[in-house]
C-alpha cells in the first residue's frame, strides 16, 4: 500500500517540477561527482542522487519536505519569521532581498509540522541555496521555536541541517544562536522530547558545533561532508593535505558519531520507523 | 567614546603580556587544586580548570591557557582547544553542578583548534555538548572574556549567568582574519573587518551580548596586573553575591532566558498556529 502511495508521489513530484519548467525531461545533466550524464527526468526521479554513481546532489527545503512527509500533512510553522540586519552590514539587506526573490524564501530554513507514515513530527530544513544555510538571528530563531513547539506538544524534532555555519554578516549575534539553538534542544530533550538530527551535504561550523550534533539520533546523508573547521582552513592550519573522505559521512561513521547513513530515497521509512518507535513523542 | 579602534583593541585583547588563565587564578583564588584529563582520552592543556577557593568559598574555575612563551604556547596550542579540553571542562562542570560549587570561566583564545585529529574525535560534538550542558547548569556561572573571545572555541565556555568582559577585550563569531577571509576572500582586510563586526566589549555591552564591561589600566590589562585583577575581584564578587539570591532551577531559567532573548527581536513574530 505504501509502495503504491511513493509511485504515486514520485510522479507528481516529476509531473509538478515539469510543469514549473523546473524540468525538461530529455535535457541531459552531468553528475558533479562522476560526471555520467543522465536525463533530468532520471535525475528527478532518482530524488536529485546521480543513477550512475549515487552521487547526493543537495535539494531544496521544501522538495525536501514533500519527499519525506505523508501527502497533505505539511503545514508550514513560522512562515513569517524574516531575518535581522543587527550589524548593519553594508549590502546585506540588498543580498536577503534578492535571495528572497530567488529562492521565495525569507531565509535558511523552513519549519513544518507534518506526519511521515501516520507519525506527527516537527521538522526544520535548512536550505544551502540562501547564503550556504549559514546560521543567523532568523535560522537560529527558527529551530529554537520549532523545538519550543515540539516541547509544547509533545511531538518529536526532525531537523535536516545543511550549513557552511554562523552567518558572518550578522556577526556575534549568529554566534549566539549557537547556544540558544543549543539550550532549546537540551530543554526539549530534558523533558523527555526525541531529537533526531539529520545530517545533509555540507554540516559544518557553528551548526555542526550545536543543534546539528545533539541528535538522540544522529544520521547522515551518504558522502556528506560533515565537521567544524572546514577542509581548506584544516590544510592551511597543519600544511598537509587531507586524506580522500575525511569528514564525509562514512568517515563520521567509523569514527562513532552517527548512528547510521541514510540514502535519500530510504529518508521517509526510516524516519517512519524510528517515529514508530518512540510513540508519544518519545515519551513512555 | 573609545580611544582606541577596534582594530587596536584587537592588539591590544591579544598582547602576551596581559594576564591569562593562570594568571587569574594565582591572584584571585586559594588553594587551586588542578584537574586534568577527559577521561576519555588525553589531557589538553589548552583548557585549565580545577578546584580552588574563591574568598574561601569553593568553586570550580575553568580557562583557556596560551601559555607565556614558546614551550608553554607549544605544550597549551596556543590557546585553541581540542575536544578534550571541551570534554574536560564538561566533567568539571558537571562535577562542580554535583558538588554545588558555582563556576567561574576565563575566556582567552582564538579559537577552536581546526586539526584533523581534531576534527576526527568530534570538535563540532564536544562544544555542542558543551554549550547544551552550559545551559541546563543548576549553579551559579559567571564567565570573563579576559582577550580574545574567538568563535564558537570561545563560546563553549561562554553560556554563563553572567558574562563580563574586560575593557579592551574582543568577541566575535570569528577572527577578523578568518571574517575577511571568508566574505571578502582577502585576509589582509583585516582591519576593515574589526570595524564592521562589532567585536569590542562597549558594542556587545550595547547589543546585549555581555552583561558588565570591566575597567582596565590606562593602556591595558598588560600595564599594571595588580590594578585587574582588583577590577576582576570586585566584579566577581558583586556578581556571585547576585547569583546567589538565585536557587538551582532558578538559575538554569535566567541563563536560558537570556541567551534565548539574543536576536530574537525579529519582525514579525509569526503568531499563526495549525
Amino acid at each position: 500500500m505504501n509502495g503504491l502511495f511513493r509511485q504515486r508521489r514520485d510522479r507528481l513530484l516529476t509531473y509538478q517540477a515539469m510543469r514549473e519548467g523546473k524540468l525538461t525531461p530529455s535535457r541531459r545533466i552531468a553528475c558533479p561527482a562522476c560526471g555520467a550524464e543522465s536525463t533530468a527526468l532520471d535525475w528527478n526521479r532518482n530524488y536529485q542522487v546521480c543513477p550512475k554513481c549515487g552521487h547526493h546532489n543537495p535539494v531544496e527545503a521544501y522538495y525536501r519536505l514533500s519527499m519525506i512527509l505523508d501527502p497533505g500533512s505539511f503545514q508550514e510553522l513560522e512562515e513569517k519569521l524574516s531575518p535581522a540586519d543587527p550589524l548593519e552590514f553594508p549590502g546585506y539587506p540588498q543580498k536577503l532581498k534578492a535571495l528572497e526573490e530567488d529562492t521565495g524564501l525569507r531565509d535558511a530554513a523552513v519549519a513544518a509540522v507534518g506526519m511521515v507514515e501516520d507519525h506527527k513530527a516537527v521538522f526544520v530544513v535548512l536550505d544551502s541555496r540562501f547564503l550556504m544555510g549559514s546560521m543567523g538571528t532568523a535560522v537560529g530563531e527558527k529551530v529554537t521555536r520549532a523545538a519550543e513547539y515540539a516541547e509544547k506538544r509533545k511531538l518529536p524534532l526532525v531537523i535536516f541541517a545543511a550549513s557552511g555555519g554562523a552567518r558572518m554578516q550578522e556577526g556575534i549575534f549568529s554566534l549566539m544562536q549557537m547556544a540558544k539553538t543549543a539550550a532549546a534542544i537540551r530543554h526539549f530533550q530534558d523533558r523527555g522530547g526525541l531529537y533526531i538530527s539529520c545530517l545533509t551535504h555540507p554540516t559544518t561550523g557553528g551548526v555542526t558545533a550545536s543543534f546539528a550534533s545533539l541528535g538522540d539520533i544522529m544520521l547522515a546523508e551518504p558522502g556528506a561532508l560533515i565537521g567544524f573547521a572546514g577542509p581548506r582552513v584544516i590544510e592551511q592550519t597543519i600544511g598537509e593535505k587531507l586524506p580522500e573522505g575525511f569528514q564525509r559521512s562514512e568517515y563520521l561513521l567509523d569514527h562513532g558519531f552517527l548512528d547510521q547513513i541514510v540514502p535519500r530515497d530510504q529518508w521517509r521509512s526510516v524516519l517512519g520507523r524510528l517515529l514508530a518507535l518512540h510513540e508519544k513523542g518519545g515519551r513512555a | 567614546m573609545s580611544k582606541y579602534s577596534p582594530e587596536e583593541k584587537v592588539k591590544i585583547a591579544r598582547n602576551p603580556g596581559r594576564p591569562g588563565t593562570a594568571d587569574f587564578i594565582d591572584a584571585l583564588f586559594t588553594d587551586f587544586f588542578e584537574q586534568r584529563g577527559d577521561r576519555l582520552s588525553r589531557e589538553d592543556g589548552s583548557i585549565l580548570g580545577g578546584i580552588a577557593r574563591f574568598h574561601g568559598r569553593p568553586v570550580t574555575v575553568i580557562g583557556h591557557r596560551k601559555g607565556k612563551n614558546l614551550e608553554e604556547n607549544l605544550r597549551c596550542n596556543f590557546g585553541m582547544p581540542g575536544p578534550e579540553g571541551y570534554r574536560k571542562a564538561q566533567r568539571l562542570m558537571k562535577q562542580a553542578e554535583k558538588f554545588g560549587r558555582p563556576i567561574i570561566t576565563f575566556v582567552d583564545t582564538p579559537g577552536a583548534y581546526p586539526g584533523k585529529e581534531a576534527e576526527e574525535r568530534g570538535q563540532g560534538e564536544a562544544i555542542a555538548q558543551c554549550l547544551a550542558l552550559m545551559s541546563s547548569l543548576t549553579v551559579p556561572v559567571i564567565a570573563v572574556v579576559t582577550g580574545e573571545g574567538g568563535s564558537g572555541g570561545a563560546l563553549a565556555l561562554a553560556v554563563a549567568n553572567r558574562v563580563l568582559m574586560l575593557e579592551h577585550a574582543v568577541y566575535s563569531v570569528l577572527s577578523p582574519e578568518g571574517f575577511a577571509s571568508i566574505l571578502w576572500k582577502d585576509s589582509s582586510r583585516s582591519g576593515e573587518a574589526c570595524e564592521v563586526m562589532k567585536l569590542t566589549a562597549q558594542d556587545l555591552r550595547r547589543g546585549g551580548i555581555v552583561q558588565g564591561v570591566l575597567r582596565e589600566p590606562e593602556g591595558g590589562a598588560h600595564n599594571d596586573w595588580q590594578a585587574t585583577f582588583r577590577t576582576v575581584d570586585a566584579a566577581l564578587r558583586k556578581e556571585l553575591a547576585g547569583l546567589d539570591k538565585l536557587k538551582g532551577p532558578a538559575l538554569a531559567q535566567q541563563r536560558y532566558q537570556m541567551f534565548r532573548a539574543m536576536g530574537q527581536g525579529l519582525p514579525p513574530a509569526g503568531k499563526e498556529e495549525p
